[in-house]
């Protein structure tokens, strides 16, 4: 209504339109499905972390929750949408997808309870034991998952009915690449929403949270459900596009790395996921061709080294990396001014 | 009917009493003060109002509704709010960001997450309107952790405020505050609408007797005086209590 | 049914001896501290050399093992960890996970990634008969190495000195430095001892847990679970949550023997669900 209230609300929703950069990063995300034919598998591996460590960004670097668990929802998604497919139960990949979805979005709501309770340590073990929990029960039922083998038999339909997932993975990257999308917006929706506010407010000061109204609880419920989901369906597309599920889908291991993707790449402003899982697979394809059986050292090297430097002092250079890359950006771009600056941050 | 009041309001910490029997009543648009020694429970008795703290015995009641089970955010809708002591702000958001932030839980879009921040004119217009009556126009876009003391301590209240509570609980809003920034403080406070009522708890004696239309003393976590600031300044027992002085036998 | 019994209490005394030195360490410096099996790993695989290699006697072989590994624990405190004491849980999460994948893997390199086992002596193989219960004298001995340190243990604390300084920092830390408790070194000696003592706990435990290079990865969840549901504040509510889970853990692998450790876990979340601050503790949780 008032010329100062326009101001404002033209400020605010100035800080939630897609930025240069963004449009770039996405561009170029596209592009290489022409500029790298040879290499779709490790891109689609990258695809696929990418979206898991989007979903422990969520609930660590907006809800401030530790999580080692995040395995939990993968790994029940992944053998969901393994099991449907090869029982012929749904056949259509995409709608087999949001089902697993669902499904470790369920399991997201039902542990969120336990989660929430007590110290870090607790959250940490209770998240850990349920991963391990899944583990242990798909070991057990093994004439259903394969036990240490794997689900074996598993054939995927070509989504939609036309696009075949191909033996040089084009097409299983193109449908990781477009659900990663489609997952980052809604994501990114989210964050920049009165909720998404609110639960920064959470991580920021719990106790003033509460004090102004906001049902700290629920709202921590909500976002650990809605990143289970997208944990859950990383973890499916992950099964699609291999038409193989094992054990390992639980392991402590996988969400080790996890941790480790958002230690390179930032937590807090949703690239953080994404530059990290490129970072880590880059590492993790260098350093296993130098030392394809002792990788997990150097990668221990990295974790202790990166704590060691300080995480503050490491989200320092990436800040000063950005700021400049927003400075170029502007130069091209005049009429995206300073609001790179306000960006959600909270390293 | 007093707007907000406690009935035998107790609380324990293991052998400790920090609060006994107390008796509050504040009235509708009053300018209540609760003042006391160092220790004497006043924060306790805010942590029981606000229901950070749960009492041992004893009611409290807001507009006539029993209120004593409710969680803190619960009270929030249902019209308190209330300040911290020491600064509990959103450090990494900007003041607008904060009050926005607010706003939006109290007319219910907090929990909206498909809306962009910003979107609604009645949230936004708000925002413009408290940042104008707590003088925080010229920081409003600044990341709360590098704002001046005087400036946090405004935000404080401002985010109080924003809850468009019928009940303000203030405490030690003036608390750290250097002589320079005090007087907007205290003028921010005292251009508070006439029909919230503010119960305030202060040490800074001049601020309790400009601004208190009524009272209430607290020692040792027990209600000592309750009555119109001359009848508590003449008082000789509070005297006693603040000076140190023996009591009359 | 009561082999069954027996052999949990050995496991468990196991696992207290293994994780009480995790314990004292989250309760003092609200450390977490998750490479802590690593140093046990370093003492079995010390005894596996000393023992099988160099024909040092078993008998000698574990104190050895428990003096290695103190030193170790020592090295490192006031090289590495010293440095990320302030830090936040998740960083310290992060640093210790780093630490244990470095030594799975250079433990990997330097003895190979098959299980090893230690040769015990003659006089411990086999077991007695007892009232019909088959007592192994190896769980034997475990249960009375352990059950002594224990006792040692909880009279240290109790009654010297230095127990009563230990106590008066993990309570708390400032209270304690302005009494002029030195609470670096107590953190220092502290947390050398309970390395020692679980690299003592990987020596003895070579035999009955087996020992490769991922035994710190598949254990620590094991000891988090018992400090998790013991609490921090003391010794004997990790000492009988590791009996809990030790007769948990072999009656669960036993009864059905698919689900594995499949109990362990279910006892640990349902006991967090009903205590969150774990079923011993005592006072507020940090």
């Amino acid at each position: 209504m008032g010329a100062p209230g326009n101001k404002v609300a033209l400020y605010l929703k100035r800080r939630a339109r897609w930025s240069p950069l963004e449009i770039a990063f996405w561009f170029f995300a596209f592009a290489t499905i022409w500029l790298f034919p040879g290499k779709y598998l490790i891109l689609k591996d990258t695809a696929i972390l990418a979206l898991f460590a989007l979903s422990l960004d969520l609930i660590l670097g907006y809800a401030g929750i530790i999580s080692l668990g995040q395995a939990a929802f993968f790994g029940l998604a992944g053998y969901f949408a393994g099991l449907v497919a090869k029982h012929g139960i749904i056949t259509e990949p995409v709608i087999a997808l949001v089902c697993a979805g669902f499904l470790a979005a369920l399991l997201g709501f039902i542990t969120s309870f336990l989660v929430l309770r007590g110290s870090d340590l607790t959250r940490l073990m209770v998240t850990l034991g349920v991963s391990l929990m899944l583990g242990e029960l798909a070991n057990r039922y093994s004439d259903i998952t394969g036990g240490a083998d794997g689900l074996q038999g598993v054939e995927i339909e070509p989504i939609f009915g036309r696009f075949r997932f191909d033996l040089f993975g084009h097409n299983g990257y193109v449908y990781c690449l477009i659900v990663l999308f489609v997952c980052f917006v809604i994501v990114r929706r989210i964050v920049y929403s009165p909720f998404g506010l609110s639960l920064r407010s959470i991580k920021g000061n719990t106790l003033r949270a509460a004090a102004i109204g906001v049902p700290v609880k629920w709202r921590l419920v909500s976002i650990y459900t809605v990143s289970a989901g997208v944990a859950g369906i990383a973890g499916a597309l992950l099964t699609q596009t291999t038409a193989f599920c094992s054990l390992d889908v639980f392991s402590l291991e996988r969400s080790a790395d996890l941790l480790l993707v958002l230690i390179i790449g930032g937590t807090g402003y949703l690239y953080g996921g994404l530059i990290g899982a490129v970072i880590y697979k880059f590492l993790q394809d260098w350093i296993a061709n130098l030392t394809p059986q002792y990788w997990q050292f150097w990668i221990g090297l990295v974790l202790v080294v990166i704590v060691l430097i300080g995480r503050e002092r490491m989200s320092g250079w990436i800040g000063s990396v950005r700021a400049l890359l927003a400075r170029l950006a502007t130069r091209f771009f005049p009429r995206s001014l300073a609001l790179r600056s306000a960006s959600p941050e909270g390293h | 009917m007093p707007i907000l009041q406690t009935i035998g309001l107790e609380k324990r910490f293991g052998g400790i009493l920090a609060a006994q029997n107390v008796n509050l009543a504040v009235e509708p648009g009053a300018r209540h003060a609760l003042i006391g020694p160092n220790g004497a429970g006043k924060t306790t008795v805010i942590n029981l109002l606000t229901g950070v703290l749960r009492p041992t015995s004893g009611r409290i009641e807001l507009e006539g509704r029993d209120i004593t089970g409710l969680l803190p955010h619960q009270r929030v809708r249902l019209g308190m709010a209330r300040t911290f002591q020491i600064n509990q702000l959103f450090l990494d958001l900007t003041p607008l960001e904060s009050i926005g932030l607010v706003i939006s839980e109290r007319l219910s879009t907090g929990a909206d997450w498909w809306r962009l921040v910003g979107s609604k004119s009645a949230v936004t217009d708000e925002i413009v309107e408290i940042v104008e009556r707590f003088r925080l126009g010229d920081v409003m876009h600044e990341r709360t952790a590098i704002l001046p003391y005087g400036k946090q301590r405004l935000l404080e209240i401002a985010l109080a405020f924003a809850c468009r509570p019928r009940v303000l609980l203030l405490d030690e809003p003036a608390a750290g505050v250097p002589e320079a920034e005090r007087h907007e403080l205290l003028a921010t406070i005292e251009a508070l609408p006439k029909d919230v009522t503010v119960l305030l708890i202060e040490h800074d004696m001049d601020l309790v007797f400009s601004f208190a239309q009524r009272i209430s003393v607290l020692v040792n976590g027990a209600l000592f005086v309750d009555g119109a600031p001359d009848e508590v300044a003449r008082d000789p027992r509070v005297k006693a209590v603040y000076l140190g002085e023996e009591l009359d036998a | 049914m009561l082999t069954i019994l027996y052999d949990g209490i050995a496991y468990g005394m196991l696992l207290f001896v293994l994780a009480c030195g995790l314990s004292v360490t989250l309760g003092l410096m609200n450390f977490i501290n998750l490479a802590h099996g690593a140093f046990a790993m370093a003492g079995g695989y010390c005894t596996v050399i000393l023992v099988n290699r160099l024909g040092i006697p078993f008998a000698l072989g574990l104190p050895i093992a428990f003096l290695f590994t103190a030193l170790l624990g020592g090295f490192f405190e006031r090289t590495l960890y010293v440095h990320v004491y302030s830090r936040s849980h998740l960083d310290q999460v992060l640093f210790t996970i780093g630490l244990v994948f470095m030594s799975v893997a250079a433990v990997d390199y330097a003895m190979g990634s098959s299980q090893q086992f230690v040769q015990i002596p003659e006089a411990l193989q086999g077991q007695f008969e007892v009232a019909g219960i088959g007592m192994g004298k190896y769980r034997l001995l475990i249960i009375v190495i352990c059950g002594l340190l224990t006792i040692a243990l909880q009279l240290t604390l109790a009654k010297t000195r230095f127990g009563s300084r230990l106590r008066a920092a993990v309570d708390d830390q400032r209270v304690a430095r302005g009494l002029g408790i030195n609470v670096g070194a107590v953190f220092g000696i502290t947390f050398a001892f309970g390395s020692g003592l679980a690299g003592l706990g990987g020596a003895l435990g070579a035999e009955i847990l087996g020992l490769d290079p991922t035994f710190p990865l598949k254990y620590m969840i094991y000891f988090l679970i018992v400090v998790t549901v013991g609490g921090t504040s003391s010794i004997t509510g990790p000492f009988f949550a590791s009996i809990l889970l030790g007769i948990a853990d072999v009656s669960g692998k036993y009864y059905v023997p698919k689900l594995g450790a499949f109990v362990i876990y279910a006892v640990m979340i349902v006991v967090l669900i009903w205590r969150p601050q774990g079923l011993f503790a005592r006072g507020a949780a940090r």
